[in-house]
């Protein structure tokens, strides 16, 4: 049998026997502007996220390597403090731009979202495709940075003036910096054109009888991100506008009228304050992490349904609680400022908005708990990853209602308690909802499934030195470690102390974020050689009910929504054991004659 | 669930209720559907897969995907504004503490009023433009093949609009060097940030509305599909009457609200 090939339609791609009667459509590649299909772009976004994950990764090794062995060299180089944060500015933005945004939101998008509204294509493929070329631009001018003469930027990945509005401000916040902002306009640009894109598909391509209601739980997270991605991305672009007027043009929008940096005084006109910065920035930041992490929760919930054959409870609850977090993600921003000079009475404001929406996250959560009681679910590799998805999560949401007390934020704020916290919560569990995704459809990519066996030792080890990088994280930094340190001995008195008592467990984070980053070549080595080599799979090998596992449509016949997805029937007398029909959410119907 | 349903399975199935709204897509039940054929059968758009439903469908995509986009754009403006307002209330204590606002409002260019009514006017033209693209017997003459009317009628408002929008920056860029001679330019006070800032960047819009509108005038001749046509026009018209909204709003900030 011909391996099929991943980039024919994807029912093209099912083994041969499985696909109906009616002919196949003509390999994607063939059909006219080929390049805007919807698979192309999907595989273009892994493919950028995953250079971009690579690179990020390496990076966060070079840092913690560096903060344990400070005197060392990597790779003949020794790293100077400014240099360390140069590693932890791109590591920041490679990660949540274009792993975490890029791979759930506009990656699985592409992949899979006609599939399950069962529209052919996506509404605007030509803005589709223009997105995606803009974003893979800018990431190749982030990636530049590291090449201009001064180096990458130290601003970390929330730029604050006034350190990234003065070039003079360090290394890297020349051209680097340039760099780092017209990157992230451009990617502005990029994903709201993207968002555009699935806001219309969603609200005009869903087949008949696929109403709003009946949607996936990952379309509608896909729509909210999509709607907050229009709302916060522009004003993440307007301030960089006003930041690169601070920087060229002599305004001071986000610095005092004069400063004394590096032993050079400027002046300009206006008093201006890092704070606005702030406000404008988080407006956008706190509803990217969002953006980051609901494509993720929607994947879980489906996934749990799927995988326990069970309905899941309570879906219009669902629907609104994705609504709501979505909503109330708009109005907490104000928590990343508890300590940079925020009015109290506004603090306390964030703090009530802030408790606000883990209301609705613990809505989430308890649902995915009521969907596992008394489940006897079936362990395939994506629903390791959607346990092991709520499992980062809860432990990561935990802290956050902590952090949201401007009390304890006080002392926790820029320690690695905050590191702990968004590890856990954005980034383990966003990763865990990618590899829980690549894993699901993987057959619907490539016609064949990835390797069991790997995938479950490449999840349990990914689990355990997650946990074992992360959690300890906690305690160094209720221990007072701070972020963005590049060295923790050598500093005197009192506090050195304390900071050094940390240096035993960082040692420990170090191992396991070493062994955390090889367990990833597992995954690699499973992709690469199942893609070739692997198992054909069915046609709807996990016996799924959404519509992006219908088979072809038959000739003659329309492919119509009947229901919500997750409807399984038990056969078996005990509800508890035994497989389950599925009664999937598509049928046919005979168009009229 | 086999992979493929006999008919009589399929006839055995409840039929969808359309009068119930059950359409999917969100679009009006098809309980008019439009019968192109004349005998009513066989020729039902709303049996068509999704995207050739009728020769509005790829338009309404469109359309909707421009408002998404000026939502956006829209808070774009809003983030702009509201740093206007933060910059205009903030200062510092000097040496005597006495609080010093260095905010001086400057005296908006007259020529911006003119400006402004070149742009009201070509909202009217490209308005014109964009129905005189859906006048019906027009646009099934040409979709016909049986001449050029649509053309004919649009041509010249477009122009009219390209026209008044070139006339608008043209005084926007006399507005500024007017200014520049009473030496007020960009970094001499948070006042003058602003008033450079917003109408540079709505410029900066209107040249792309311009450039949209251009690819309008030369697609009425190049671009084969009537529907491209309309979509390129109704969406550029779409666009320059948000920017004009918009600059009212921005107009009205910079000379009330300084
Ligand atoms: C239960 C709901 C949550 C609450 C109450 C909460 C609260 C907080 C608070 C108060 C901070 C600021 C800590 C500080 O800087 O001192 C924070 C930081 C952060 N949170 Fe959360 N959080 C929640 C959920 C999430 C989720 C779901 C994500 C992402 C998916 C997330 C990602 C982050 C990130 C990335 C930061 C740090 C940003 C930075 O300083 O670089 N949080 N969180
Ligand atoms: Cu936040």
């Amino acid at each position: 049998m011909t391996p099929p090939s991943p980039l024919t339609s994807r029912r093209a791609a099912k083994p041969p026997g499985r696909s109906s009667s009616t002919a196949n459509p003509a390999p994607a590649w063939r059909r006219p502007l080929a390049w805007t299909d919807h698979h192309y772009l999907a595989l273009g976004y892994l493919g950028l996220s995953f250079i971009a994950v690579a690179v990020g990764t390496l990076l966060s090794l070079a840092m913690r390597i560096h903060r344990v062995w400070p005197t060392g060299s990597l790779l003949g180089a020794s790293v100077s403090p400014e240099q360390y944060l140069a590693l932890v500015t791109m590591h920041g933005t490679l990660m949540i731009f274009f792993v975490l945004t890029v791979a759930p939101q506009s990656g699985f998008a592409n992949l899979v979202l006609p599939g399950q509204l069962g529209s052919k294509d996506m509404a605007l493929p030509l803005v589709n495709a223009t997105g995606f070329w803009i974003t893979a631009l800018a990431l190749m001018i982030m990636l530049a940075a590291f090449f201009v003469p001064a180096g990458a930027p130290i601003g970390g990945w929330s730029a604050y003036p006034p350190l990234s509005a003065m070039p003079a401000a360090g290394p890297g916040q020349g051209s680097g910096m340039d760099l780092w902002l017209a990157s992230l306009a451009i990617f502005c640009i990029g994903s709201t054109l993207g968002a555009v894109n699935t806001v219309v598909t969603v609200a005009r391509c869903r087949c008949p009888g696929l109403t709003y209601g009946r949607l996936p739980l990952t379309v509608w997270s896909w729509l909210t991100a999509a709607l907050l991605t229009i709302l916060v991305f522009s004003v993440l672009f307007a301030a960089i506008i006003l930041l690169s007027c601070d920087r060229h043009l002599g305004t001071a929008f986000f610095v005092p009228s004069t400063q004394w940096v590096n032993g050079v005084v400027t002046h300009r006109s206006g008093d201006g304050s890092p704070l606005l910065w702030l406000h404008l920035f988080w407006f956008f930041g706190h509803p990217e992490v969002y953006i980051a992490v609901l494509p993720g929760m929607g994947l879980v919930s489906m996934l749990l349904g799927n995988f326990t054959r069970r309905r899941i409870p309570g879906y219009r609850m669902m629907i609104a609680t994705t609504m709501l977090i979505g909503g109330l993600g708009i109005l907490v921003w104000g928590h990343h400022m508890f300590v940079a000079g925020l009015n109290p009475f506004a603090g306390t404001a964030f703090e009530l908005t802030t408790m606000a929406i883990a209301l609705p996250s613990a809505a989430k959560v308890l649902n995915w708990l009521v969907i596992l009681w008394r489940s006897r679910p079936r362990f395939d590799t994506p629903m390791l990853w959607a346990l092991g998805f709520v499992s980062v999560f809860v432990c990561g949401g935990l802290s956050g209602p902590i952090l949201a007390q401007p009390a304890l934020d006080a002392y926790l704020h820029n320690t690695f308690f905050v590191v702990a916290h968004f590890h856990l919560i954005m980034a383990m569990a966003a990763i865990f909802g990618i590899f829980a995704g690549i894993a699901y459809w993987f057959p619907l990519i490539t016609g064949r499934a990835l390797h069991e066996r790997l995938g479950k030792i490449h999840f349990w080890w990914t689990l355990f030195f997650a946990y074992s990088t992360f959690l300890p994280m906690h305690l160094t930094g209720l221990a007072g470690e701070p972020r963005h340190y590049a060295q923790l001995d050598g500093i005197a008195g009192t506090a050195g102390a304390l900071v050094r008592s940390t240096l035993p467990l960082e040692r420990h984070i170090t191992v396991s974020a070493i062994l955390l980053g090889l367990g990833q070549l597992l995954w690699i080595v499973n992709v690469l050689h199942s893609w070739t080599r692997g198992t054909p799979a069915s046609g709807n090998p996990w016996n799924a009910t959404t519509i992006e596992w219908a088979p072809e449509t038959p000739a003659g016949c329309t492919l119509v929504c009947e229901h919500e997805p997750c409807h399984y029937e038990q056969i078996s007398a005990s509800p508890i054991t035994g497989d389950a029909k599925p009664h999937p959410q598509w049928a046919f119907e005979v168009s009229a004659e | 669930m086999p992979a493929i349903l006999h008919p009589n399975e399929v006839e055995q199935r409840p039929k969808r209720r359309y009068d119930e709204g059950d359409t999917g897509g969100g679009r009006l039940p098809p309980v008019d559907p439009k019968h192109t054929g004349g005998g009513g059968d066989n020729d039902n758009w709303n049996n068509q897969p999704q995207g050739s439903r009728g020769p509005r469908e790829r338009l309404l995509r469109y359309r909707l995907g421009v408002f998404f986009a000026l939502g956006g754009d829209l808070m774009f403006f809003i983030a702009l504004v509201s740093a206007f307002f933060v910059s205009k209330h903030s200062g510092h204590f000097d040496a005597s503490a006495r609080w010093i606002n260095p905010w001086l409002p400057i005296e908006i260019p007259a020529i911006l009023w003119l400006n402004s009514a070149f742009l009201l006017f070509s909202s009217l033209t490209v308005e014109f433009a964009r129905r005189a693209m859906f006048h019906d017997i027009d646009v099934l003459e040409e979709w016909l093949g049986l001449g050029h009317p649509t053309r004919k009628r649009v041509l010249p408002w477009l122009g009219a609009s390209i026209f008044l929008g070139g006339l608008f920056i043209w005084g926007q860029l006399l507005a500024w060097s007017q200014l520049r001679l009473q030496r007020a330019s960009f970094a001499d006070n948070p006042s003058t940030h602003f008033f450079y800032l917003i109408t540079g960047v709505h410029g900066v819009h209107l040249v792309l509305g311009i450039v949209f509108l251009i690819a309008a005038f030369i697609g009425m001749r190049t671009i084969r599909s009537v529907e491209s046509r309309q979509i390129l026009v109704d969406c550029s018209a779409w666009y320059w009457h948000s920017m004009g909204v918009f600059w009212v709003f921005l107009f009205a900030l910079l000379v009330y609200g300084q």
